[in-house]
């Protein structure tokens, strides 16, 4: 009788169901995200009419959009390294400081370059492949804290969070370096078909990295280890292996992010340099919806996540409003954002409405 | 008898009860009496609704028709609290009370004896001791609740729902994570709430415990109530056969010798000899051949969970060796144990099993893809595949292959993770309780999996506190006590009997 009643189930539940029903989810999650940010660009284009104009000026286009965009690029960078990290139940608050440490470490090598240096590992090349080692190295130390010495993450990145500002003014004595070099300026302000150069630095991170972990069983064991990594390892999954990956994917991400900040103010600015910005990398993942406890994750969906961010602060800085406001006006916005997401309240706003009927 | 009921109003009565989610009819038209001092075991299958019958009644959900009675007086229980308040208190099989709180804080949580605006500790304490003496509990409420065991916990919520006034006490799967030793504390607990005049509904899937401590049994079916009967009134086949809805092919003969007799020549698939852990397990020897079921069998507490760990690589040995196939071998974790060819499904299926938020799909594929690497991902449409027929060899209750693995019943979940091993082909496999919580169509239909696997040549390790079972499949059955392997049955010696003597100590 069970057997019967099994299979009547089965049948019931057939496969074109099925995916009308998760394809009606997903969508309605992309849906959701999309709208948030379509509101609020219309709500920048009501404040100045000129908001989608582009305009070609010297071979380079000029526009909010663009700008939009180019600013966008060190957050999508992050966010991207971070939304793994979230699956993994992990979190990597240290990106900003990785950011200044590579940004000083790729402007102190470049400067001895400038300085007339022969060596091999100051050639313009070799200093970003440096940066982005050095990048790696620091999530290595993360993913080791965590994977290994099973401290938990926010700690362990905290650590080098709190370390990262000392050791990026030890390497730049204290100073904040200015360099002229353009191959290392290129990478924060150089133009490619009118495009600057960090947005196709940051698309094409999306997508390499979506093809790794979606052409690959990575995102599958990533969300695995993220849900439950105890039965994950009885499961013969490398959990600790797969935690050390992503936070040096992490490091890898930031490094880049950092080096495109180098760029573009010529400079390196141990204090300053993404300061906050891992704050805004995991508002970005959290907006895109990938759950804080780990498992599931949606990498599109961040980077629409950092582009609601950036639109909105755009948005504020082309308005009348006092700059004062902002931070305020900022947090209301997310809130607003984050509850138009949740099935929840909106279950509960059309409640009402529904009644009337 | 009829006039006995006369004489006794029920204490709370249920009448036409109906409850419809989306698309189904989870309760339909049920009647349900309780009097005071009776245990009423509610029985069935998964989606019979006991449950949901319960939710009615402790006003977890509303009702869409019928009538509820509590002594006579029509109520309409809002929510558990409000149900807790009218005299109904609920023991879930997950404990919940506060695991960092003393005993004491937990019995009088949100109601604490104040002295001088200020919480009185001493008095808290002072009558949290009364009361759990009053059931011969003679505990530390000083100390966490988390320091005691799932059983003291379970005693603590009773009294603390106890304490609260109940007419009546509700508990869900008490037993299910319990030993013997601990139903039998909890019973004679049970068995003093009775003599107080408290009415008792209890859900178990473990028959032994129903005709252990039951007076009435409501049996329920698909939503509808089949029979009420006294318990001294019911045989046990009527029983299962009103549950199941058909005759249950009393299938507990052992297995064919014959399996054994031809592979005892050959070379056994592992050997561990002198396998020990400081402080875990003291050594022992183990051998099991291809196709050969090895029972464990022990108390909880006893090291059996510990020698499948050590075997499987969770934790490594201190002493002794293993070989596979007659070749040294070590193991140091499950990836490795895997390569071997090992599977393991574990105890704690919640924690150690399943991957909750993922699919079936996704659960039943994972160790294969593991195995294989994370550049050599299967094909989505090789996924689909692989998980649909797994559905249908092991007849796994669910819509589809991308239903969420949590909102599965147990024994589902557990068939899941069978399916996880069986695709990725293993030679040993080792199932730590794999009938536990399961409701009894699935435990029937888990053994004849087992003996299905085992007929095609597995080496299997079978880990049981249900001796009936063991005694079912093992070929041999090794007995642990103490953290020692204290004895190894074979042939005609494995029986009840036997195994309870060896646990026994004589």
């Amino acid at each position: 009788m069970n057997l019967e009643r099994q299979q009547a189930n089965v049948h019931r539940g057939g496969r074109g169901a099925f995916k009308t029903l998760t394809s009606v989810m997903l969508n309605s999650r992309l849906f959701w995200t999309g709208l948030a940010l379509l509101i609020i660009l219309l709500v920048n284009l009501q404040i100045s009419p000129n908001f989608f104009e582009i305009r070609m000026v010297n071979d380079r286009l000029i526009g909010s959009i663009i700008n939009i965009l180019d600013n966008s690029a060190p957050y999508i960078l992050l966010a991207i390294g971070m939304t793994l990290v979230i699956a993994t139940k992990g979190i990597d608050l240290s990106v900003g400081a990785v950011m200044a440490i590579c940004a000083a470490v790729a402007v102190t090598l470049i400067k001895q370059y400038e300085a007339g240096s022969t060596e091999f590992y100051v050639q313009p090349g070799f200093v970003i492949l440096i940066t982005i080692g050095v990048g790696a190295i620091c999530g290595l130390w993360n993913g080791i804290l965590i994977a290994f010495l099973n401290l938990q993450p926010i700690i362990a990145t905290l650590i080098l969070m709190v370390a990262g500002r000392g050791v990026a003014q030890l390497i730049t004595n204290g100073q904040s370096p200015t360099f002229t070099n353009d191959t290392l300026a290129f990478v924060g302000r150089g133009v490619v078909w009118g495009v600057p150069f960090p947005i196709y630095i940051a698309f094409i991170a999306l997508i390499l990295i979506t093809l790794l972990v979606r052409r690959t069983a990575l995102g599958l064991l990533i969300e695995s280890v993220g849900v439950n990594d105890r039965a994950s390892y009885y499961a013969g999954i490398q959990a600790n292996t797969i935690k050390v990956f992503v936070y040096v994917l992490s490091g890898v991400c930031a490094a880049i992010a950092g080096m495109i900040v180098a760029g573009e103010v010529k400079s390196a600015d141990p204090h300053k340099a993404g300061l906050f910005s891992e704050l805004d990398a995991i508002l970005a993942v959290v907006i895109g919806g990938t759950s804080l406890l780990g498992g599931r994750f949606y990498l599109t969906l961040s980077v629409m996540g950092v582009l609601i961010i950036q639109s909105m602060l755009v948005g504020l800085y082309v308005s009348t409003l006092h700059p004062t406001t902002n931070l305020v006006v900022k947090a209301v916005v997310v809130l607003a954002v984050l509850l138009l997401q949740s099935p929840e309240f909106r279950r509960f706003i059309t409640q009402p409405f529904r009644r009337l009927r | 008898m009829t006039t006995n009921l006369q004489q006794m109003p029920p204490l709370l009565e249920v009448r036409g009860l109906t409850k419809m989610f989306p698309a189904t009819i989870a309760l339909s038209e049920v009647d349900f009496s309780l009097r005071a001092g009776d245990v009423h075991v509610l029985v069935g299958e998964n989606g019979a609704g006991k449950s949901t019958l319960i939710k009615l009644i402790t006003g977890v959900h509303r009702k869409d028709g019928g009538t509820i009675l509590l002594e006579g007086k029509e109520i309409d229980p809002r929510s558990p609290r409000h149900a807790q308040e009218l005299g109904i208190s609920t023991v879930y099989q997950e404990v919940n009370l506060i695991p960092t709180l003393s005993v004491a804080e937990n019995i009088f949580l949100g109601r604490q004896p104040m002295r001088w605006g200020m919480i009185n500790m001493r008095a808290v304490e002072r009558q949290a001791k009364q009361l759990l003496q009053d059931f011969n509990v003679d505990i530390d409420v000083t100390r966490n609740l988390s320091s005691y065991s799932v059983a003291i916990q379970q005693i603590v919520a009773i009294v603390r729902g106890v304490s609260l006034s109940v007419k009546v006490l509700i508990l869900d799967e008490p037993t299910s994570s319990l030993d013997h030793q601990e139903v039998e504390m909890l019973f004679s607990v049970i068995r003093s709430l009775q003599e107080r005049g408290i009415g008792i509904i209890l859900i178990t899937h473990f028959l032994d415990q129903v005709y252990a401590i039951a007076n009435r049994v409501t049996v329920l079916r698909n939503g509808k109530k089949i029979n009420e009967h006294l318990i001294s009134e019911l045989p046990r086949v009527q029983l299962i056969t009103e549950m199941l809805g058909k005759e249950l092919t009393q299938d507990t003969h052992s297995r064919d010798d014959t399996s054994t007799s031809k592979n005892t020549n050959r070379v056994p698939f592992l050997k561990v000899n002198g396998f020990a852990r400081k402080g875990t397990i003291e050594p022992f020897d183990l051998e099991i051949r291809q196709g050969e079921i090895v029972g464990l069998a022990g108390l909880l507490g006893s090291g059996r969970t510990e020698v499948a760990h050590l075997i499987f690589g969770i934790k490594q040995n201190d002493s002794g060796e293993a070989y596979v196939h007659g070749k040294p071998t070590t193991i140091k974790s499950p990836r490795q144990a895997i390569r071997h060819g090992f599977g393991l499904c574990p105890e704690d299926r919640k924690v150690e099993g399943i991957i909750g938020d993922l699919s079936v799909r996704e659960n039943i594929i994972l160790a294969l893809q593991a195995k294989m690497g994370w550049f050599n991902y299967l094909s989505r449409q090789k996924q689909n595949e692989l998980a649909n027929d797994m559905i249908k060899a092991l007849s796994i209750a669910t819509p589809n292959a991308e239903k969420p693995v949590k909102e599965l019943s147990g024994g589902n979940q557990q068939k899941v993770i069978l399916a996880r091993w069986l695709i990725s082909n293993p030679d040993f496999l080792i199932l730590d309780e794999p009938t536990r919580g399961i409701d009894v169509g699935a435990h029937a239909e888990i053994i004849q999996i087992i003996k299905r696997l085992a007929d095609e040549g597995k080496a299997m390790l079978i880990i049981s506190s249900e001796l009936a079972e063991i005694v079912a499949y093992s070929d041999r059955v090794m007995i642990l006590r103490d953290r020692k392997k204290v004895r190894e049955l074979e042939g005609d010696d494995v029986n009840e009997n036997t195994i309870m003597h060896a646990i026994a100590a004589d």
